[in-house]
């Protein structure tokens, strides 16, 4: 059998080692449109904050290709599929012939029809990082249009490199598919701290060598202007051919098409009406049209969205449906602006189905794998926000504790046995340890046996 | 007063035995130097008076005569052996067997049985980190730097282990540096941690490879270390870039600023330690994980520094030495592998037989009690220190199996839960009653010496293989300190190489760390400093990636269970649930579970829970604790049950059981 895998990005570099880890025999040619080794798109904001080489994110090493007889043949994009012969033809005019292909042909910018857009530069791909990275550090100014993940991951890795950013968003708030409105203000208020000056609600109206001219005549400076306007699946290849493609390329639960003999994942495929953006989604995809390929009953049933940005010194996970209010679920909140903190939790019938968590907080691993698993929330909701905050006080206080309490783990003593040795006569810890064997072991109790015999030895008018 | 060992556990604490069976502390031994002993320590000399104590040979029940009960058990063997070959006979030994024992035991399968059939319950305690250790290594030495080295470090990272509850002295070396623990529970251990993360059971190897990507991206790699030391950096380099730590904290449950603190305080350290324990290899991808956090180390520049390093806290008392000499189904005196033409030659040389004669690699631990009784698997088992009944996973089965056998013997000095099964058991001496020498975590070779006569009908291990083979036509000695002069034979050349050491350097130097080439060689305390144990002297950096526990939570069986240890038992609990202090300090079984769950489950403290997963049940009391994670329980492997419900599915490398994670049903029980 011969399989063809069109795009070598997130999707499709996945999707062909997990064929090759199930099935050692099935020949595999892959098409890759940019020139280079698949490399992980998600870490493209490291590399623009400087904080990762373009080299370390690479997903696979060249020779991995060999090493498991794959065929790659990248910087040759698919042009034409012909379903009639079962060929690809590519660009370069190359014809691949196939018993299954899997289209992974993912997203392109979308580029805003505005004049002088020419000017500035998309980030999407590795070689538009490099391209930014080196015009930033030229650049004395920065203005980044798009205020969605992307654009914001933009900003703060440009600040991060020192230069002042302006960050400009159509929409009332920042990430308004993911935030509500308050969480979007504070994030745009946490990013301000950090050096990027938010602009929400204002349209480019063009680019300029000076920067971004605002409908309303507004000049916001910048020598260096990137596009994160969002992005559009690539269907061109897969529509022409006569595929239903509606946003994305049509798929069913085994991610085939309408012909049965070819396969769509990731970003260029629509599944029951979405379209997903993110990266866990596409691989969840990659494993299940791998098993669908090999034989396998696998089927893929839509993934939960949980959108993490990646930007130093902001915390952000955002899940679900965030923007229901209590009409419909039960919403949980809480606000603390001047620390950058927002949390909210929007339950219904008993399960988290969305959250928002701004801020360093221990709550979003657990969050997010409630989330995840569609588990029963527990009855107290502040202590899922709140990790920490149910814990029972620990009496440590030799006053408080009771006389059953353990005070050494290691030798099973308790305060009482403790109270009732320096009754017997004990006067210090010595006498404690050689009646008891308290502190005798890890050693960790010997404060709260100090504590206890001094407390006892007040107690009498003692003193020590 | 005699000087001598605890019968338990790793650390191997020094103790003297004083008149009436006083037990005190001894101040001469790093483990426990500062005079530390716990409970079980304290109250090790009740294990010499019980009196449930084994005295005479069982055939069936019945006592026997000693040599009615060796005659039995050698003709039954030579009877099975003959209808079913000599694999058809299989030895099981144990990692609290002296060094001498675990020899012996070997030895006795391969020339006096003449089966590949011997494996031992090490497999279920060391093998991932052994595995993972040997490839990163070239060499396995638990901790390959003393225990007192630990105090000096700022940080210490300690992945699935709970110190503080299973070898409490072990806490006093730490109490210098920042601690970190990973671990599903907020352990004793964890509650002294500067930094505690909790992740999901079963994503160890996740959080490691998380870890090292950040690493990676916040540029604490140390590349002059990397690029002089090790090979391998850039495959596993570019293996990261599938785990960047929000992927990672959707698996594990740990936040990335946790991650993150974790790894920028290792970094920051002078000195760092990665220690992983059981919590973190117990697992069917335990080597895997150990990999993972030695490639934490190495990226940070940690093995073979004086001050810094990846060690593994071996559990069982002689864990270390248990693995070197010859009782594992791939292994040879000496740490050498069965399959390696010189190797056979050299140990042959040493017994006297030829090198053909000697039989290769068995089956592993669980495989070989999976066998017995199956058609093609073993007939007859001879089980050594092991009480597989609590102790295996899926245990009914491993039950089911030993049933099923023509012939079970065991060796025991209280009648075991296994023992309780076997058709021969003879009564043996124990700790206190022979000499023997045990490696402890830190590859420190001690001596144990006998402090009192054993009780009148009781004989040795040694004596029983001794005499069995006598029967069979070979001659094996019975004085340990023989025994030890032919192991130092037998393991010179070899990784584990004891042939420099004596009793009485051990006497003297209170312990001698292997290896040890020469009577003049003053020992190894620190194997790495200058070179790895691979020929080109570097550490192997070893790609791992991870991958779901073997069985995962679904609609039928919604929790995660894990499994683990006490302060007050060791292991099965055979010794230890007969002593009346650590019987009162724990007396039951219990599950340990987070309040939400119980409220959901509607179980309040104290009510009897069912535990059920699809290899059995266990019943226990419930501990309502928020120490624990909401999608997990803990039971406590001391008592029959726990191991009823784990998961027999195993490391493709070492062969070590699921024994830390497997999805049950919780409910209460009416």
């Amino acid at each position: 059998m011969r399989l063809v895998v069109v795009g070598n990005g997130m999707a499709g570099s996945r999707l062909v080692s997990e064929v090759r880890t199930r099935d050692p025999h099935i020949r595999i040619t892959i098409f890759g449109a940019e020139s280079r080794q698949p490399y992980n798109r998600v870490l493209l904001s490291n590399v623009l904050a400087g904080s990762s080489r373009p080299e370390q994110v690479r997903l696979l090493e060249s020779s991995w290709y060999d090493a498991h007889h794959v065929e790659a043949a990248f910087g040759d994009a698919v042009a034409h599929i012909d379903r009639e012969t079962r060929h690809v033809v590519t660009e370069g005019g190359r014809r691949e012939p196939y018993d299954l292909l899997v289209l992974a042909m993912g997203s392109e910018a979308i580029v805003p029809p505005i004049p002088g857009v020419e000017r500035a530069i998309p980030f999407r791909t590795l070689d538009d990082c490099e391209r930014i990275m080196e015009a930033a550090d030229q650049a004395r100014r920065a203005v980044v249009v798009g205020g969605g993940l992307l654009g914001i991951e933009a900003a703060r890795g440009l600040a991060g490199r020192g230069l002042p950013v302006t960050l400009l968003h159509l929409a009332g708030h920042l990430m308004e598919r993911q935030l509500d409105v308050e969480a979007g203000e504070v994030l745009g208020e946490t990013l301000a701290g950090l050096g990027v000056e938010i602009r929400t609600g204002v349209s480019a109206e063009s680019v300029r060598e000076d920067g971004v001219l605002l409908a309303g005549g507004e000049l916001i400076e910048g020598d260096l202007v990137v596009l994160a306007c969002g992005v559009r699946p690539v269907t061109g290849p897969a529509a022409a051919a006569g595929l239903e493609v509606r946003r994305g390329i049509v798929v069913d639960d085994e991610l085939r098409t309408d012909d049965p003999s070819i396969f769509a994942i990731g970003e260029c495929a629509e599944h029951e009406g979405t379209v997903y953006g993110l990266v866990a989604p596409a691989w969840e995809q990659a494993a299940v049209a791998a098993d669908v390929i090999t034989g396998g009953k696998a089927l893929y049933r839509g993934s939960r969205l949980v959108t993490r940005l990646k930007a130093r010194s902001v915390e952000l996970a955002a899940m679900g449906e965030t923007q229901l209010t209590e009409e419909h679920a039960e919403v949980v909140r809480f606000s603390h602006r001047a620390r950058g903190t927002y949390r909210k939790l929007v339950i219904r019938d008993g399960r988290l189905v969305g959250a928002i968590l701004l801020g360093e907080s221990d709550a979003v691993g657990t969050l997010t794998q409630l989330f995840d698993r569609g588990a029963p929330v527990p009855g107290d909701r502040a202590g899922l926000l709140f990790p920490g905050l149910s814990s029972a006080p620990v009496a440590d206080s030799p006053t408080l504790m009771p006389d059953a309490a353990k005070v050494c783990q290691c030798n099973n003593v308790t305060k009482g046995q403790i109270r009732a040795c320096w009754e017997a006569g004990a006067r210090d810890v010595a006498g404690v340890a050689a009646a008891t064997r308290a502190t005798t072991g890890c050693g960790t109790c010997r404060d709260a046996v100090e504590g206890i015999v001094g407390w006892l030895c007040e107690q009498e008018g003692i003193s020590v | 007063m005699t000087r001598t060992h605890c019968p338990y556990c790793a650390l191997q604490c020094g103790m003297e035995i004083g008149p009436g069976l006083a037990i005190s502390p001894r101040t001469d031994i790093p483990a426990n130097a500062s005079g530390a002993l716990c409970q079980k320590g304290w109250t090790a000399g009740e294990l010499l008076t019980n009196g449930e104590r084994l005295t005479t040979p069982l055939l069936h029940g019945e006592p026997v005569e000693w040599e009615v009960a060796l005659d039995h058990v050698a003709e039954r063997l030579s009877a099975i052996r003959a209808e079913h070959g000599p694999d058809g006979v299989a030895v099981f030994g144990g990692g609290g067997l002296t060094n001498e024992k675990a020899y012996t035991l070997g030895k006795f399968a391969r020339v006096a049985l003449g089966t590949s059939q011997i494996d031992y319950n090490g497999r279920f305690c060391m093998s991932s980190a052994a595995a993972a250790s040997i490839k990163a290594f070239g060499m396995d030495r638990g901790m390959p730097f003393p225990i007192t080295d630990l105090a000096e470090a700022d940080v210490v990272l300690l992945a699935g282990g709970n110190v503080a509850e299973t070898m409490p002295p072990f806490v006093r070396h730490l109490s210098g540096p920042r601690m970190i623990v990973i671990d599903p529970r907020r352990t004793q251990t964890a509650r002294l941690a500067w930094l505690h993360l909790q992740p999901t059971p079963g994503t160890d190897l996740a959080l490691a490879l998380g870890m090292l990507h950040l690493a990676i991206a916040d540029e604490l790699v140390d590349e002059a270390y990397v690029a002089a030391r090790t090979t391998g950096f850039d495959e596993v380099r570019t293996s990261l870039a599938a785990w960047w730590p929000e992927r990672v904290e959707r698996i594990t449950g740990v936040p990335v600023y946790r991650m993150r603190q974790a790894v920028r305080a290792l970094a920051a350290a002078g000195n760092a330690y990665i220690l992983t324990g059981r919590g973190a290899e117990q697992h069917a991808k335990g080597t895997d994980t150990v990999s993972a956090f030695i490639n934490l180390a190495l990226a940070l520049g940690l093995p073979g520094r004086h001050g810094s390093g990846y060690g593994c806290v071996t559990g069982q008392g002689n864990g270390q030495g248990g693995r070197e000499h010859g009782q594992k189904a791939d292994q040879l005196p000496g740490y050498r592998k069965i399959d390696d033409p010189a190797a056979r030659e050299h140990v042959a040389g040493v017994w006297g037989v030829p090198a053909d004669s000697l039989p290769g690699p068995g089956r592993s631990a669980y495989e070989l009690l999976d066998a017995l009784g199956t058609p093609g698997g073993p007939r007859a088992l001879l089980l050594f220190g092991s009480n597989p009944v609590i102790s295996a996973p899926a245990a009914e089965h491993v039950a089911e199996r030993l049933a099923s056998l023509d012939l079970l013997v065991t060796c025991d000095f209280v009648m075991s839960e296994t023992a309780a099964l076997a058709d021969v058991v003879f009564p043996v001496t124990q700790w206190a009653e022979e000499s023997g020498t045990m490696t402890n975590l830190e590859g420190r070779v001690l001596l144990r010496n006998r402090a009192v006569a054993p009780p009148e009908g009781v004989r040795s291990d040694l004596d029983v293989l001794a005499g069995l083979a006598e029967r069979l036509g070979h001659h094996l000695e019975t004085e340990p300190v023989k025994i030890f002069d032919e192991l130092r034979r037998a393991s010179k050349g070899g990784t584990a190489d004891y042939s420099g050491i004596t009793y009485e350097r051990i006497a003297a130097e209170k312990g001698v760390f292997w290896p040890c080439p020469e009577p003049e060689h003053p020992g190894t305390p620190r194997p790495f400093l200058d070179s790895f144990a691979h020929p080109d002297g570097r550490a192997r950096f070893v790609p791992v990636q991870h991958r779901p526990a073997a069985e995962e939570t679904d609609q039928d069986y919604p929790i995660y269970l894990s499994t683990g240890r006490v302060l007050a038992h060791y292991q099965s609990g055979a010794q230890t649930r007969r002593i009346a202090p650590l019987v009162q300090a724990a007396p039951e079984p219990f599950v340990e579970l987070h309040p939400d769950l119980a409220e959901q489950l509607d179980i309040s403290p104290g009510d009897v829970v069912r535990v059920s997963s699809r290899r059995g049940e266990g019943k226990a009391v419930a501990r309502i604790s928020d120490a624990i994670r909401r999608d997990t329980v803990f039971m406590p492997f001391h008592w029959e049950g726990a191991n009823r419900l784990t998961n027999p599915a195993l490391d493709p490398t070492s062969r070590m059981p699921e024994f830390k994670v497997c999805a049950v049903r919780v409910e209460r029980d009416v």
